[in-house]
């Protein structure tokens, strides 16, 4: 893609809060550069410019949830040369993914006096469950230096700077006292993929796992930690893992071990 | 550009126009107006954002959990929901939050006040007076005014950084305050920023002054809560200026939520009067005098008076409260002592809770019911977008009768324009906003 003067980029929105598309308006030092490189061709959320595709990069925050959207994310996918997900909804369902493990009729009733006007599906899911990513950036919501950075990366033929260590390694680069060792504190860091730069640690907050399941995450050994040296109740774990990357796999298979255990 | 399209049968009398997307709101929605000959036969604006179902999954997760799943209702008011939920939580339990805690929390929704009101009046609301796409597009023409935008914006980000951790889903507020509380060196290093930002805010007043607002007025029923002493934030009665004067407590009955087949987003409408205004409006004609003195003194020179009935000089409204909130700012951080603990204790006791807060677009109302282990067991939040959405209606119906004579195109562009006065944000409200226009 490098010989391409400028690539066209659109920003794409499923079942979401908005927040992973506004990283990119609250670049405020860098917008107006970007939009010199790119040509931003489709993005509602910040103009009326409508240009049509096929796009060089299709920016996808927010999860499928609709019989409609499921549609939609393969038309996108055949418009787009590199499509990239940015943020836990995109990568692994959002906190929408709750749904997964209850009854969603059950939850229309409980929401809306009339569930016949409502066409949801039973499950909020990745868009890699739909089509093939390019690439993901995780984070709920993501970091938007990375966000900037991946951009670039695209545009530019190299490979993003991202790194897919854990929050607990980030939190020993900085120098931190660890929360849980020295405070007690329960917290997921070893478990949660990097990015956030152990935001929660440096404000003497466990991590909760905004960034979802690093690879190869020891999901068990943690909670096994939590709960008998922390005294978290198994209640507690599993709702600790039904977060914002609740449908993740491996913090998926952790909270099912929880949610019925007796302490 | 969102071009319409226009199709003419035969005969020529039916006009139909068909937009596939409202732009510069956040989320997605649409509009339906179909028109026959001089009058409006149907007008409707739907939303069609996917619904999330946070009431329901809400249900079983403990009251402390609510201050982190509910910011993820909305990225660009974030720090609102996590407000709402916190103070409902307290009220349950029966705990107060005074002091420093207290002023904190004012000072980090002053920094989201700056950040969403510098969005939306620059970056979404004013390419519409200026008659560009975009403020991108903007930009070529008016850098100055541009670069200043994103450096209002990026200060109020800092505000909620410093405090919040993070601008979008801040991490460090909780039931009873904050986890860290920052020190009085590290408030201290706002002060120079929030003095330019105030007087920016100053001169975007004197900018937006000068541009041409639609001719249109309208006796709205305005909506918002009212302090003793301050302009509202985060407490006070709910009041309007049709006689409303109650306890939060009292919301549901005086309001109720219908569904309506259009829309994913309930409809919050007064029960006996309907249809009624929250945001920036509300809160200048009802608390006008409480603003501080620059403040006060820019919405005098602005011409703003006693009351602001034309939606369009909503802009020159959020302009004065960036003035304000950048003032408050600066008034909080000279005053701050740190607290000697970060938060009070809570302690979970069944009842319900009530949190009602302003919300940069409007009042956001959540109520929860907790059991005695502080397990939620039922929750309810009402955004300011759905309590919005029936007056928006009311307000295209009046526009576009008023102005048949536009052509297709400036009538779809000024519509537009009438429903980002509210600054709407449809994924609180829940999204996918299509415009079309029907002519015979």
């Amino acid at each position: 893609m490098g010989d391409r003067a400028i690539p066209k980029i659109a920003v794409w929105k499923f079942a979401s809060c908005d927040g992973c598309q506004l990283s990119l308006l609250d670049c405020e030092d860098e917008l107006l550069a970007v939009a010199e490189a790119v040509e931003i061709a489709y993005f509602p959320e910040v103009t009326r410019t409508v240009v049509e595709g096929p796009y060089d990069v299709s920016l996808i925050e927010g999860s499928v949830t609709t019989p409609h959207d499921a549609v939609r994310i393969t038309e996108i996918r055949k418009n787009s040369k590199l499509l990239i997900t940015i943020g836990a909804c995109a990568t692994a369902g959002g906190i929408q993914a709750l749904r997964n493990f209850a009854d969603v009729s059950e939850f229309v009733s409980a929401v809306y006096a009339h569930p016949d006007y409502i066409d949801t599906l039973a499950m909020s899911t990745p868009i890699a469950n739909h089509v093939t990513v390019d690439f993901e950036l995780r984070g709920c919501p993501i970091n938007k230096h990375q966000l900037v950075d991946v951009l670039s990366a695209f545009v530019n033929g190299r490979k993003p700077n991202v790194s897919s260590s854990s929050v607990c390694m980030e939190c020993k680069r900085n120098g931190a006292v660890c929360v849980m060792v020295a405070h007690g504190t329960p917290c997921l860091g070893p478990v949660t993929h990097a990015g956030c730069n152990a935001l929660c640690p440096s404000y003497n907050r466990g991590c909760f796992g905004c960034y979802g399941p690093k690879e190869t995450p020891n999901a068990s050994s943690i909670a096994r930690w939590w709960n008998t040296e922390l005294h978290v109740p198994h209640a507690e774990l599993a709702r600790t893992f039904r977060g914002f990357n609740a449908y993740a796999k491996a913090f998926r298979n952790e909270s099912g071990l929880h949610v019925d255990a007796t302490d | 550009m969102s071009t319409p399209r226009t199709e003419t049968p035969g005969n020529g009398s039916t006009r139909r126009i068909a937009v596939d997307y409202l732009a510069r709101v956040e989320g997605e929605g649409a509009m339906y107006i179909k028109i026959l000959g001089d009058h409006i036969e149907h007008l409707e604006l739907k939303i069609f954002e996917p619904p999330r179902f946070f009431e329901a999954f809400l249900r079983g997760r403990h009251m402390g959990e609510a201050v982190d799943i509910t910011a993820r209702i909305c990225g660009i008011c974030p720090v609102a929901y996590q407000m709402s939920s916190a103070h409902a939580m307290e009220m349950a339990c029966g705990v107060r939050v005074n002091g420093p805690i207290r002023d904190l929390r004012r000072l980090i929704y002053c920094g989201e006040w700056i950040e969403s009101h510098g969005l939306h009046t620059f970056m979404l609301h004013l390419p519409d007076f200026l008659g560009y796409p975009s403020a991108i597009d903007m930009a070529k023409d008016y850098p100055n005014e541009v670069n200043m935008a994103l450096r209002l914006k990026k200060i109020g980000n800092s505000v909620v950084n410093l405090i919040g951790g993070r601008e979008i889903h801040p991490i460090n507020l909780r039931v009873g305050g904050f986890y860290r509380v920052p020190t009085k060196r590290e408030l201290r290093s706002l002060v120079d920023d929030l003095q330019w930002a105030r007087d920016a805010a100053v001169q975007s007043v004197r900018f937006f002054q000068a541009l041409e607002f639609p001719e249109i007025e309208l006796a709205y029923e305005v909506v918002a809560l009212r302090h003793p002493e301050e302009y509202p934030f985060n407490e006070g009665r709910l009041i309007s200026n049709k006689g409303l004067d109650i306890d939060i407590r009292e919301f549901n009955d005086h309001f109720v939520e219908q569904h309506v087949e259009r829309s994913n987003a309930l409809h919050c409408v007064h029960r006996r009067r309907g249809a009624y205004h929250v945001g920036p409006l509300a809160r200048y004609n009802l608390n006008h005098e409480q603003l501080l003195p620059t403040a006060r003194e820019t919405a005098r020179d602005a011409g703003l008076g006693d009351g602001v009935w034309n939606p369009y000089r909503s802009l020159l409204v959020r302009g004065v409260e960036m003035v304000h909130a950048c003032e408050e700012a600066l008034r909080i951080i000279g005053e701050y002592e740190m607290p000697d603990a970060p938060a009070l204790d809570v302690h979970p006791q069944a009842g319900v809770g009530h949190g009602c807060t302003e919300a940069p677009r409007g009042i956001l109302y959540h109520r929860y019911r907790l059991d005695e282990q502080g397990v939620i067991r039922e929750a309810q939040i009402v955004p300011p977008t759905s309590q919005n959405q029936r007056q928006i209606e009311d307000d295209l119906r009046v526009f576009v009768e008023h102005n048949l004579a536009l052509s297709d195109e400036q009538l779809q562009w000024q519509c537009e324009q009438m429903i980002r006065n509210y600054d709407p944000c449809i994924s609180c409200a829940t999204h996918f906003l299509k415009l079309e226009i029907e002519r015979e």
